[in-house]
């Protein structure tokens, strides 16, 4: 019972804020605070609980929770939610950068802000809800139900431009999502019967999928996902997107959304079409060499600074296309890794660029410069952040990069090689913000404050979790590990299928 | 007993940690003595630990300890742990000790900073990366502090932000060695995928049983290593970034060039010395590289206006010889030169340093000059570091350590490079006098506004005595034949390969060698000091003019990286701003939007158009009913 509370904890206290609003602002700024808190106190609690070494040894079968009711009898569509490991380290991280997103728009939304606060945990439920479902049906609705509510944040609260940017992300969101739900239907359609007529995506693993048929509906999904991760040329969407969201929703959307691209890639796409994926691997992978190289580049290029990380992501989003793609042991808990890491690290340099913004009115990193001694809180945790984007050990963002290259050179070594350049490029766009803004001769003398208690909080959470994952990451790959077993082996149970990989070090 | 060697690094990193969260609530003698205390500290405990090391010696002369797994993923599973062998306990005494007297010589020299708190906390991080990358049995760890010192060279080369040209060297810095970091971590990658492990002894003890000498694989991965330690140890192709990385205060470039970050690279290949024995022509092409830069290098160290300029290149010069040493397998030469070269390159940085603030913060030598009478103390001990670097006969510990590596050279049998090496002493004794004789002798031409304090010069005499005596450690057989250094080293690494020559052909180069460096101080007192107007008239004509800028700007490497990777990168970064990839939607937005346009404009609102459009229609259609 505990992963449907998980879902509906926001989706209630959302409706809670919006109504609180009427009376007292604070107060509703405090009920999406506590219970995003609370959410985040409970799914901590199941890490504890449920996935110590000692319970997981009682556990049989891939979830280590299970929720299922019929929903849609007719179609066979059940409300049937699981969590494994993987599932488990996204919802903490969702319910985290959520704790933080409303933290960091504390001061910056004085528009509507219980209408702001509703679709903020709206957003959140549904995250959760992509993250837990075994549905595919059940999985496709909360993949629209995240975009309804993004879509509001951005042309509701957003910068100059919210509404070109909320338009065209909903129309690359929609427009991607529709050919999953093709896919989706194509798989009931075809294989349903065979399998029992439901939406269980268990039951679809190691179906007899021809391969021309397998590649189609693949491609149906991979569309969805890319257009979410993003993988170039789909990126378009994305800084605009990221560049006219208010912080929250720039959090999130980095954070957050574009992490159910990488985990639709993991649960659904490579055990669901294994032959297909393993046919289809050098066009993912030379796309996501042209990700990481082209993101790093147009990164450099930017002035507005929002537009810049926007890039960074692109970049570093490329690299975790490559670690799911080369699908070993290594490469796998490589790009997790950096799909927790780097919505820590990249939430946080939103949240400075959000501050900054609060601050000064602008975005535009020509007019900054020499701020180091007028806000040196400020100055020394974006520090942090922007090493971390560059990989720099110690930081989890390094284990996670390191992790995929390494896995991915195994294998792949050409690969590896190339995208091991984002090593260097990563350096040069991350000491470009740091030299923008805080160094360098003053452009303008702006007069701003430090960071507030507030946000030295928010950034002390960040900072600490990415040295902690940086310095002492087992707890997590811990949690990780079973589930991505589980998924490297499903595919050999089916017919007439063979492993996408055999890693040597797989255990 | 050898127990709890992590205090080490970790009093460093302490320091910077309560520097870094608190350092601005605190009172400025507090982050002296934090900042300069922890180093102490750990100076105390590495004195402490080599002492024992030495005293007990323990099986197998190392000393292993494990603090925990960093990670443990699909085999995966390398370990924090930190490994004692004479080669560490060397580095170790060289860095905190070198690294302590910096420390101290910053209390003073930094004192008007408003950023004391901040320099103090880069400062103590950069010795605990150093300590770290040296203390490693992890490549992994390794490459950490790897980085660490890397990044830390950047914060400080960068401390004074203001100035654009700061930063700009910082990152210059920064990129240039990450380019090498990269093919390191390439390196890496390999080694683990071959060998199953980054554990350093595991690694070198599978290479030398799996992989036959000479092989491809071995090749492979000891030239991505060597090109990391290129990188980092500012040696060609990758030396650009250390003339620039004078933009920093100057007990930082004392601490970049003598103590950490440019030694890394030397102590990386002597580290991972049997895979460079397995891969000949890496060997080969570290001994090439070596002995090109220290000519390179040498030749740009003679024009050069600016005195941290000078040691800046003279740095790149004195790492080939350490680089040209290791190439021909004379492991512990090199290491020789590596301690020698940090006392007496720390002690020049710091004297130079005390020139400036006396000089009102004037780098160019040419107006200084009688300095000699004004700062007699600096004088000195600057004047012992001088002749330590040109290593002038018996009294400098220079002698002893370029003494071994010219003989190891020659003794190995390679005469050629030999040959770079001994005109690379003289370019060293010219371009050194140069120095000494504009700066100290000749007329005044400057102004002494202040003269350096008591904790300034304290440091200079420690070191002006280590730079005398140190080459004690290790003397020739014409002169004695002592070999406690190599002894010590060799416990770690493995006698060079050298021929057994008479004792009479070591005099004779021992000779041929002093006869260079003293041509190069004469060369330097007649052209520098006698007879200005001769230089004055040689770069005066077109040629010597070219040459010398050529020299000038070393050797035209900036710009050629410039022209060829920074301009284009930036002019294709600044393309990109607009996204090419967003025409393609743009694209067909405008085909959607026009074809609206046609649309709508049928949606007259006349009747008769739609009554003649419905007939048209079911024309058409009948037509198509009545043909197919």
């Amino acid at each position: 019972m505990m992963l449907p509370v998980l879902i509906l904890v926001p989706l209630i206290f959302g409706v809670g804020a919006y109504v609180a609003a009427r009376v007292s602002v604070a107060a509703a700024r405090w009920i999406a605070l506590l219970s995003l808190a609370g959410n985040l106190g409970l799914s901590i609690y199941i890490w504890i609980a449920y996935f110590g070494p000692i319970s997981l040894a009682g556990v049989t079968g891939p979830w280590v929770l299970e929720w299922d009711a019929p929903w849609i009898a007719p179609l066979g569509v059940h409300f049937h939610v699981g969590m494994d490991g993987l599932s488990l380290l996204l919802v903490v991280l969702t319910n985290l950068l959520g704790v933080l997103s409303v933290a960091a728009s504390w001061t910056e939304i004085e528009e509507r802000p219980g209408f702001f606060h509703l679709n903020l945990l709206w957003v959140v439920a549904g995250i959760v809800g992509v993250f837990l479902s075994l549905d595919l049906f059940l999985f496709y609705v909360f993949w629209e139900l995240m975009l309804v509510p993004m879509y509001f944040l951005i042309a509701i609260w957003g910068h100059e431009n919210r509404v070109y940017a909320a338009v065209k992300f909903f129309i690359f969101t929609q427009f991607s999502g529709l050919f999953m739900l093709l896919a989706i239907v194509g798989l009931y359609v075809l294989y349903g019967s065979q399998t029992g007529g439901t939406f269980e995506y268990a039951n679809y693993i190691g179906a007899p999928i021809p391969r021309g048929i397998a590649m189609v509906l693949m491609l149906g999904f991979f569309v969805a996902f890319a257009v979410k991760l993003p993988v170039v040329p789909l990126h378009s969407w994305l800084p605009d997107a990221h560049t006219e969201a208010p912080t929250a929703g720039s959090v999130i959307l980095a954070g957050l959304l574009l992490k159910t691209g990488a985990y639709g890639l993991i649960r659904f796409v490579v055990p669901l079409f294994p032959w297909a994926v393993a046919d289809f691997r050098p066009a993912a992978m030379t796309l996501a060499l042209i990700g990481i190289l082209y993101g790093a580049l147009a990164a450099y290029g930017q002035t507005d600074l929002k537009r810049l990380i926007a890039y960074t992501s692109i970049s570093h989003m490329g690299l975790v296309l490559l670690g799911i793609f080369a699908w070993n042991s290594l490469a796998l808990q490589g790009a997790v890794m950096l799909v927790l890491c780097h919505g820590l690290a990249t939430g946080g340099l939103f949240i400075f660029a959000g501050a900054l913004q609060e601050r000064t009115k602008t975005r535009d990193i020509r007019v900054m410069g020499g701020l180091w001694s007028t806000v040196p809180r400020m100055s020394g945790a974006t520090m942090v952040l922007a090493l971390a984007s560059l990989d720099l050990p110690g930081l989890g963002n390094f284990i996670g990069g390191f992790l995929v290259l390494l896995g991915t050179f195994r294998a792949y070594p050409v690969y590896a090689a190339g995208a091991s350049l984002g090593l260097i490029v990563s350096t040069i766009y991350s000491l470009r913000i740091i030299q923008a803004v805080f160094h360098g001769e003053k452009t303008v003398d702006w007069k701003i404050a430090d960071l507030h208690p507030r946000e030295v909080a928010i950034m002390a959470v960040i900072i600490g979790a990415l040295i902690w994952l940086g310095l002492y990451p087992q707890p997590a790959l811990d949690t990780v590990q079973p589930s991505l077993n589980v998924m490297q082996q499903t595919p050999a149970r089916g017919p007439a299928q063979t492993p996408v990989d055999a890693t040597p070090g797989a255990p | 007993m050898l127990m709890e060697l992590w205090v080490v690094p970790a009093l460093p990193l302490a320091g910077f940690c309560v520097l870094a969260l608190v350092g601005k609530r605190l009172s400025r003698w507090l982050v002296a003595g934090i900042g300069a205390g922890s180093v102490g500290l750990a100076m105390v405990g590495a004195i402490y630990f080599s002492h024992d090391f030495m005293a007990f010696e323990p099986t197998g002369h190392l000393y292993r300890e494990s603090l925990w797994t960093w990670l443990n993923v699909g085999g995966f599973s390398p370990d924090i742990g930190l490994y004692l062998d004479p080669l560490s306990v060397v580095m170790m005494l060289v860095v905190t000790i070198v690294g302590f007297l910096i420390h101290v010589y910053s209390i003073q020299y930094m004192a008007g900073d408003e950023a004391y708190s901040r320099f103090f906390a880069y400062m103590n991080l950069f010795v605990s990366s150093m300590l770290i990358l040296v203390l490693a049995d992890d490549l992994l760890i390794l490459y950490l502090g790897w980085e660490g010192v890397g990044l830390c060279s950047y914060l400080l080369i960068g401390f004074w932000y203001q100035s654009a040209a700061n930063a700009r060297a910082a990152i210059k810095a920064f990129v240039v060695t990450r380019v090498g970091d990269t093919a390191m971590a390439i390196g890496l990658f390999l080694l683990f995928t071959q060998l199953g492990t980054l554990d350093i002894q595991e690694v070198l003890v599978r290479a030398v049983r799996q992989w036959p000498v000479g092989s491809a694989t071995a090749i492979a991965a000891a030239g991505l290593l060597l090109a990391g330690a290129v990188g980092k140890s500012a040696q060609l192709p990758l030396q650009v970034w250390l003339p620039d990385a004078m933009a920093g205060p100057t007990p930082v470039s004392a601490l970049i060039h003598a103590a950490t970050m440019v030694t890394a690279g030397v102590y990386l290949i002597a580290r991972m010395h049997d895979l460079f024995i397995i891969a000949p022509p890496v060997q080969t092409a570290v001994a090439v590289i070596g002995a090109a830069t220290l000519v390179l290098a040498g030749c740009s160290a003679m024009t050069q206006f600016d005195i941290k300029r000078v040691l800046a290149y003279s740095t790149i010069s004195q790492v080939g010889y350490m680089f040209l040493a290791l190439g021909v397998h004379a492991w512990s030469a090199a290491l020789f030169h590596f301690m020698t070269h940090a006392f007496f390159k720390s002690l020049l940085f710091m004297g130079a340093g005390a020139v400036i603030i006396s000089m009102h913060h004037e780098q160019n030598m040419f107006k200084m000059g009688g300095l000699r009478k004004q700062l007699p103390f600096t004088f000195w001990t600057f004047l012992i570091g001088a002749c330590s670097l040109a290593s002038l006969p018996l009294v400098t510990s220079g002698f002893y350590s370029k003494g071994l590596i010219l003989w190891s050279v020659w003794a190995t049998g390679h005469p050629v490079l030999w040959g770079a090496a001994l005109l690379g002493e003289f370019i060293t004794s010219v371009y050194t006098f140069r120095m000494v004789f504009l700066t100290f002798f000749g007329e005044p031409k400057g102004e002494v506004s202040a003269r350096p304090g008591p904790i300034i010069l304290g440091p200079l005499v420690i070191l002006a005595f280590f730079s005398t005596v140190a080459g004690c450690v290790h003397i020739p057989r014409p002169l004695g034949h002592f070999r406690l250094f190599a002894r010590l080293v060799e416990q770690a690494l493995p006698v060079p390969p050298m021929q057994p020559l008479p004792i009479a052909t070591e005099v004779v180069f021992q000779l041929l060698m002093q006869g260079s460096v003293l041509l190069g101080v004469a060369f330097a007192y007649v052209l520098f000091l006698r007879r200005n107007d001769l230089v004055a008239a040689w770069t005066a004509r077109p040629a010597g003019n070219a040459l010398h800028r050529f020299w000038f700007s070393g050797w035209g490497f900036d710009w050629v990286y410039t022209t060829l990777l920074a301009k284009p990168y930036v002019w294709f970064a600044h393309a990109s701003r607009d996204d090419a990839f967003e025409w393609i939607y743009r694209g067909i937005g405008a085909i959607n939007r026009g074809l609206h346009e046609q649309l709508s404009r049928t949606q007259t609102g006349l009747v008769r158009w739609y009554a003649v459009g419905i007939v048209i229609g079911a024309v058409l259609l009948l037509g198509l009913v009545v043909f197919l």
